[in-house]
């Protein structure tokens, strides 16, 4: 018996011994279902994630698919060292929180994913004086925004916004087949609800490229070795979804699968997405002169809806660091940093 | 030197006497006191204290006092972290914004927002409950009375009650849209039924000898209704409402989230879009105050019209 007891203890020791010397910090990142995310199950389940952590001597938790708002919230909450999201909200969400935030890889961005479809019209001035149901203070709610400023209307021009779920919008347009029935919304619901008999597409996000952007957010404080880890699971994992032959038509079947969706359809959403599939092209957008610009209409935006909170006396309340080192906004609060530097290593291969 | 000693403790005697004298009465004050205490604590956790006014008043507000003081020593501890959190805003932050949704017009609809909210879901409720209400009354008592309809409708307002009305959310909405009819449709499915259930059996447990009684005395079907169930049923019907407005409650938050331009509950999801729990918070704490206002009133309304029901309640 004692002999037993001994054992046990010198086991449980060893264990204990063991894990503490083994133990390598584990990172967490949160996700959500989005064409321009799926890869993101690609590199878990490919166990690339796991290889580049082995690299740099972390280990990489993905989470399980969550509600997307809710991961930007766990995220600013600080339960997530990295979260996906839109540039909107991560600089509505953990930038203006105070979460200081880098954008470590800018994905794609959405080239027709997000959508205004209705029964009837063919333009967006035909959207004057209707309701429109849609996620209201979204990406959708910005498309909307945007289109009716390129034809020279606001939203005073429109009936109501009204605030309707995601889970409802397919279901809403389908039931209510009256010719003024207009949604804004994104994929796969865009998709679906296009082939609906008379549905007319007024306005997408293929009309304003590169405003729409899906980025990879890892907080600023979190080590290099993480930023890094991600960066070059992402591009392995890039490089493999672009490429032709059996490997990527596995990967692509798996990110339909997990997408909830057949092969077909992925690859239909996938055309409405733009991927930055190298290094090289991600680097070329995010330094370029478009970032600065989309990010004065989407702050412009965000302010006059009174995103940033009661306190925000200008748009210029939150900092946004561009890759050139300039900052938008206030220069003492800058929460939110757009860099190329990670993306840049990945396109010179000294990840 | 004898008698300087003696002197001397002669002296002090007296002096050590006094101190004796004093210690003793020190320690029976103390023992008094302790044993007073204790024996207010004994009392204070043993069944038979019975709280003075004064005494109910101070033990109710201790719970928000926890409440309020654990909130408030967790928001500090987020914001020496991270002045702009936004998650457990401080008080200030959330009276900020308190006053840009009370007292500012919204520039767009041109509407004070914190009235037109508090309208359009108060709207909503009040409508939803009295339909259910009168619908359950209207059924609930015929089930009571009649056996033909208690045998046609019972096993299916007993089935038909138990569908959480949540999980056919879709069905609702698609079949009686998004409007307001989609809304007040779904507080009243989703408490009709369990209404007409308990009105069902609060019309039973009204003793049978009363109508027999009645009908011996000549009472036509209809008197017995109105003379004699009605009035009994009435006070547990009004204490009914008082149950099911907050399931009622649960309902009109669930139809305001799913799709609406207006509502206290539409805010409170807009508002998650960005984290703003500097207006949730003070909207949830709005929503609870209307909800104890409410239910204030239809005791009152029992206390004033149906003492008879509320003395049997309190034996």
């Amino acid at each position: 018996m004692r002999k037993m007891l001994l054992t046990l203890t010198a086991m449980i020791l060893a264990t204990i011994f063991a894990g503490s010397v083994m133990a390598k910090t584990t990172y967490k990142v949160a996700w959500s279902h989005y064409t321009g995310w799926e890869p993101w199950a690609q590199t878990e389940q490919a166990g690339t994630l796991k290889k580049w952590g082995d690299k740099y001597g972390i280990t990489i938790e993905l989470s399980p698919p969550m509600d997307y708002m809710e991961s930007i919230n766990l995220y600013t909450a600080g339960n997530y060292d990295a979260c996906v999201m839109t540039n909107m909200d991560a600089l509505t969400v953990p930038a203006s929180g105070g979460k200081d935030s880098t954008v470590v890889i800018v994905g794609d961005y959405s080239d027709g994913n997000d959508a205004i479809v209705s029964y009837s019209g063919t333009s967006v001035a035909d959207l004057r004086g209707r309701d429109i149901f849609g996620v209201e203070l979204s990406v959708s709610h910005y498309l909307v925004a945007r289109a009716l400023a390129m034809n020279g209307m606001s939203e005073a021009d429109l009936g109501a916004f009204v605030n309707t779920s995601d889970s409802e919008i397919a279901g809403l347009f389908v039931a209510n087949r009256t010719p003024q029935t207009t949604v804004v919304t994104w994929n796969p619901i865009v998709m679906k609800i296009r082939q609906e008999r008379g549905a007319k597409v007024l306005f997408t996000s293929a009309q304003i490229p590169g405003e729409i952007l899906d980025l990879l957010v890892v907080r600023t404080d979190a080590p290099e070795e993480l930023k890094k880890a991600l960066t070059g699971a992402w591009y392995e994992t890039m490089a493999v979804m672009s490429g032709k032959g059996a490997p990527t038509k596995e990967a692509l079947t798996f990110m339909a699968k997990t997408a909830g969706g057949t092969l077909a359809e992925f690859e239909a959403q996938l055309k409405t997405t733009y991927m930055y599939y190298t290094p090289k092209a991600a680097v070329e957008f995010t330094a370029s002169a478009t970032l600065a610009k989309t990010m004065e209409f989407v702050r412009t935006f965000c302010f006059d809806k009174g995103m940033f909170g009661p306190t925000a006396k200008s748009k210029d309340e939150v900092g946004i660091e561009l890759p050139d080192g300039s900052v938008m906004g206030d220069k003492r609060n800058v929460k939110l940093r757009f860099t190329t530097k990670y993306m840049q290593m990945a396109a010179d291969g000294k990840l | 030197m004898r008698f300087f000693d003696n002197k001397n403790v002669n002296q002090q005697m007296p002096q050590k006497e006094a101190q004796m004298q004093m210690l003793k009465w020190i320690w029976s004050v103390g023992v008094n006191v302790l044993s007073r205490i204790w024996n207010t604590v004994k009392t204070f956790f043993s069944l038979h204290y019975c709280p003075s006014r004064v005494a109910k008043v101070l033990l109710a507000i201790v719970p928000f006092v926890l409440l309020l003081g654990t909130y408030i020593h967790f928001s500090n501890k987020r914001h020496e972290e991270n002045p702009r959190d936004k998650i457990l805003p401080t008080i200030s932050q959330m009276y900020e914004q308190v006053k840009i949704y009370v007292v500012e017009t919204d520039k767009r609809t041109d509407k004070n927002l914190f009235v037109d909210d508090t309208l359009a879901s108060l709207k909503r409720l009040l409508i939803g409950v009295s339909i259910a209400s009168v619908l359950s009354l209207i059924w609930g008592l015929s089930m009571g009375i009649y056996p033909w309809v208690r045998s046609t409708w019972m096993p299916f307002v007993t089935f038909v009650s138990i569908i959480p009305p949540l999980a056919i959310l879709p069905i609702i909405f698609i079949g009686l849209g998004v409007e307001e009819l989609g809304k007040i449709s779904l507080i009243v499915l989703g408490i009709t039924f369990l209404m007409t259930r308990d009105l069902k059996i609060a019309v039973e447990n009204i003793p049978r000898e009363q109508i027999v009684k009645a009908l011996t005395l000549g009472a036509s079907s209809w008197a017995i209704v109105y003379r004699i169930i009605f009035p009994q049923v009435m006070p547990r019907f009004i204490e009914m409402i008082r149950v099911y407005l907050s399931p009622a409650w649960l309902f009109l938050i669930a139809a305001e989230a799913i799709a609406s331009k207006n509502g206290l509950a539409y805010r409170i999801f807009l508002s998650r879009r960005y984290l703003n729990m500097s207006l949730i918070i003070p909207i949830v704490f709005w929503i609870t105050s209307i909800g104890f206002l409410m239910n204030f009133i239809l005791k009152k309304i029992l206390d004033w019209k149906y003492r008879w029901y509320v003395d049997i309640k309190n034996g």
